[in-house]
């Protein structure tokens, strides 16, 4: 990353949208395979994060932008995500302790 | 953005208390600063559809290979095609060509009509199965509050993409607007597709009817 004049040709563009259809393919192949369910979901979220990360990258340039933008960007958007996770123990709760 | 403008952005090697601390148009820094707000909006429906999903235990699974998968599939197409062919018209903007743009953004446009179209026949597929917010045969009636609030959201911001698009494009042909203007667009229309990413593998491939599994 850094501030490049350039930002990739049309070359580029097309490899990168052959490699997100792929793991488009990859990921409905994966999701009729008898994987089980939690494997499955870090499975399928880690290639929709990779998908994420090539769009972020490459289609909105972020890749031949300045680092600093990146920085001011992202790490506090993770970090609010991660936040949101504070849910899940209740939602645990709810389904292993309910009263039968 | 021109090359000039771009030059002048990137002089100094470092923010000095300058315009631009990042090298980049305050258009450009807004429309980030928005799509990072709006990623965290799509964030809380995602982990809300997540939450309601693991505490109930019968979650319905009405995604057949035909026609839900396949569509979805079709519709992942869809968007993702139409982010490479506004990549081409930001770069003919770039160039100023404003014909080729204008001819590249209308491509898109019609890439993110199609998914629309699809999306829409597929509600319509579900609703007469009697799936709606409040009910549905499953007796969950959850599914139907996070499936169209979160699907819902996100059709409504194609559809605003297609109309801000169908501006920029209309304008820009004509002479109006900056390459940079077309160039913020094509942020918000990438964002657009890069949320479907997750909503496509989440809703639809994890609730398809032969995944196997507790949940």
């Amino acid at each position: 990353m850094g501030a490049h004049a350039h930002s990739g040709g049309s070359k580029l563009y097309l490899s990168v949208w052959a490699w997100l259809l792929a793991l488009t393919i990859l990921e409905v192949i994966l999701a009729y395979r008898q994987i089980p369910f939690q494997a499955m979901l870090v499975i399928l979220m880690g290639l929709s994060v990779v998908k994420a990360a090539l769009i972020i990258s490459y289609f909105m340039h972020l890749r031949f932008e300045r680092f600093s933008l990146f920085l001011t960007l992202f790490p506090a958007l993770i970090f609010c995500v991660a936040l949101l996770f504070v849910f899940f123990p209740d939602s645990i709760r709810l389904h292993d302790l309910r009263v039968p | 953005m021109s090359a000039s403008t771009k030059a002048e952005y990137a002089a100094s090697p470092a923010w000095e208390g300058g315009a631009a601390p990042y090298a980049i148009g305050s258009k450009k820094l807004g429309m980030w600063l928005f799509i990072i707000a709006d990623a965290l909006t799509f964030a809380s429906l995602l982990v809300c559809y997540s939450y309601l999903r693991y505490a109930t235990d019968n979650w319905p699974r009405p995604f057949h290979t035909w026609p839900s998968i396949t569509m979805a599939t079709v519709m992942t197409f869809c968007l993702l095609s139409s982010s490479v062919t506004m990549v081409f018209g930001v770069a003919a903007a770039s160039r100023n060509d404003r014909g080729a743009a204008a001819k590249w953004i209308v491509l898109t446009i019609l890439g993110g009509l199609a998914f629309v179209v699809l999306h829409a026949n597929e509600w319509r597929g579900l609703i007469e199965e009697g799936v709606t917010p409040f009910s549905n045969p499953w007796g969950v009636p959850n599914f139907g509050a996070a499936f169209f609030t979160l699907t819902g959201l996100h059709m409504t911001h194609v559809v605003i993409g297609c109309l801000y698009l169908g501006v920029i494009a209309f304008a820009f042909g004509r002479g109006k607007f900056t390459p940079e203007d077309v160039e913020v667009s094509g942020l918000y229309w990438h964002f657009v597709d890069l949320v479907w990413m997750f909503i496509f593998p989440m809703v639809y491939l994890l609730s398809n009817v032969v995944t196997m599994g507790a949940h």
